[in-house]
């Protein structure tokens, strides 16, 4: 991090659902900023309105008080400067693994560039995901794990300026869950692209991030701590087990969870 | 430490599970002894030889009924010579109230599929409305709630009041027999869209147009076929009823005109031919929707 230039910043942000038994707020005060190539991981325990922060972010909700700032400008509804990878992988499975991608690019590059090269490039994302393979094939025909690599390719081909992964591995298998981290990891490494994503698992988090932040319990969640994960990269999940700043990482984040757990959620 | 902390992670879902597995049979061992491999000559043989010993049955008691109980009613080979002489000639015009076979299933075949496209090209917009709009919902719905369980028989004297002429009525009867179960299903496949789809519309800025055509149509396609296919099968039994009353020409009046003739036989051959299109229409239907449904995984 040698240029601190935030690319998104998250001010005074607000959120309260308007429900039939009430107004309900969800968020209150969160103050964030995330820098260029950042890694940003948000945990904390369901309901605490993490993945309201995200949909804020994404534009798919609408911002009650404060804003969100993207380069400067005010956020104001969903684009896909602000690529979205979703738990489910939202594929729309009448069309091809290329087809999904292919989709998005169409979309985003319309007139910016030829045909020829929205293949090329609809295929070179794919081949980053190792996903060029089974392009052909339908949404139905392939697994979980491959699924949620053509998510992640469909929103990095949209060259976001922040990617917002929300809860991208949380309906995986562990070893599959792994195999998409190390992607992840290997892809964040390559392009240095910005990254918020949301996740319930602490080894997830101090695996993948440069900064943890931590949010306090619902209602009126906000930003309780946030960690800096000082740990060198490329980083390697079976290397780190020992490594005292992992342990240290796992630990504050561990204690905070503990900490402000309701009892119904343990 | 690494499984301690793989205990948070929420259970797995599993999405790739099969809903049409076959369920696991209560007790293999009682199974067991009853059940042996079929050959594979047994395997192609038994879809002909079942069906051909029910047609054998039926034939059979049919010469039976016939000859203890009803001499009145036409025996097995007067309908087959019957076929034959209706087969033998099925394109002959001898007058507008007398042509052959194949010109009276071509008639109703051409009924059905004008109403049957009617019925889709206002179908299927209506059924968009309803199922995006709340409004057009609300006020559209106790109407269609209304209309949909009469008998599309009931709309001929009112096509034939409007239209004056036979061929707009019965094309108009099939419409509305087609037209509710196209809208409804329509309808029903536009609510059932995930919202997961729409998100991913919103993220890449598709305008209405672009929300429509890449993610409303396709989405909803298996429903629309549904109902389709529904319609299409409905509609071909409506067209029976409602030329017996219109008359002039098609298969339905065929019937009705040889049961004034009183020639029994050609009204049976008739019926195995009505059985017949039906069969094909029905599978002309399947293979469309097998062709657009995403839903199904391939076989």
């Amino acid at each position: 991090m040698t240029e601190r230039h935030p690319v998104l910043r998250i001010s005074k942000l607000g959120k309260t659902f308007e429900t039939r038994s009430g107004s309900f707020e969800a968020l209150r005060d969160v103050d964030l900023s995330i820098y260029e190539g950042e890694f940003v991981s948000i945990i904390g325990h369901s309901g605490c309105g993490k993945s309201t922060l995200l949909n804020l972010v994404a534009g798919l909700e609408t911002v009650t008080l404060g804003g969100i700032f993207l380069d400067g400008i005010l956020v104001d509804g969903p684009g896909p400067e602000r690529a979205v990878v979703f738990q489910n992988h939202s594929l729309l499975p009448w069309l091809t693994v290329y087809g999904n991608v292919r989709l998005a690019v169409d979309k985003v590059f319309a007139g910016r560039k030829t045909s020829a090269e929205r293949d090329a490039w609809t295929r070179e994302m794919l081949d980053l995901v190792n996903m060029a393979h089974p392009a052909d094939k339908r949404p139905s025909e392939i697994s979980g794990g491959m699924k949620q690599r053509v998510g992640i390719a469909r929103a990095l081909a949209m060259e976001p300026k922040v990617l917002l992964l929300d809860e991208p591995f949380g309906a995986l298998d562990a070893l599959t869950r792994a195999q998409l981290q190390d992607s992840v990891m290997e892809i964040h490494a390559r392009l240095g692209n910005t990254v918020v994503m949301i996740t319930h698992d602490v080894d997830e988090a101090v695996l993948l991030s440069d900064r943890i932040v931590m949010m306090s319990n619902g209602p009126a969640a906000g930003i309780g701590e946030i960690h800096e994960v000082s740990l060198q990269r490329p980083r390697r999940r079976l290397e780190l087990g020992e490594h005292p700043d992992y342990l240290a990482a796992r630990t504050a984040v561990m204690r905070f969870l503990t900490r402000n757990r309701t009892d119904k959620a343990a | 430490m690494k499984s301690a902390a793989l205990a948070i992670v929420k259970p797995v879902e599993e999405p790739e599970t099969d809903m049409r597995e076959t369920p696991r049979p209560p007790s293999t061992a009682l199974r067991e002894p009853l059940r042996r491999e079929p050959s594979r000559l047994e395997a192609i043989l038994r879809p002909v030889f079942l069906p051909a010993v029910t047609f054998a049955l039926v034939l059979l008691g049919w010469t039976v009924m016939q000859a203890a109980f009803l001499p009145a009613f036409p025996d097995v080979p007067t309908v087959w010579n019957k076929a034959v002489e209706i087969f033998s000639n099925p394109f002959y015009v001898y007058g507008p109230n007398d042509m052959g076979i194949a010109w009276q299933v071509m008639y109703s075949l051409g009924r059905v599929l004008a109403g049957f496209f009617l019925a889709l090209a206002v179908g299927i917009p209506a059924g968009f409305l309803i199922g995006a709009n709340k409004t057009f919902e609300q006020a559209w719905m106790p109407l269609i709630a209304i209309l949909r369980p009469v008998s599309p028989l009931a709309w001929l004297p009112i096509g034939l009041l409007v239209f004056r002429a036979v061929d707009p009525s019965a094309i108009f009867v099939i419409f509305i027999t087609s037209i509710w179960p196209v809208i409804l299903n329509t309808a029903a496949g536009v609510k059932a869209i995930p919202q997961d789809y729409l998100n991913v519309a919103r993220v890449l800025n598709f305008d209405r147009r672009e929300m429509v055509t890449k993610i409303y149509v396709p989405a909803t396609l298996p429903y629309m076929l549904t109902g389709m296919q529904l319609s299409l099968s409905t509609a071909w039994m409506v067209i029976v009823a409602a030329e017996m009353l219109t008359g002039g020409i098609g298969i339905g009046f065929y019937i009705w005109d040889e049961w004034n003739n009183l020639s029994v036989p050609s009204i049976i051959v008739a019926i195995v031919i009505i059985g017949c299109v039906g069969i094909v229409l029905e599978t002309g239907m399947n293979f469309v929707r097998r062709r657009y449904d995403y839903t199904g995984k391939k076989e």
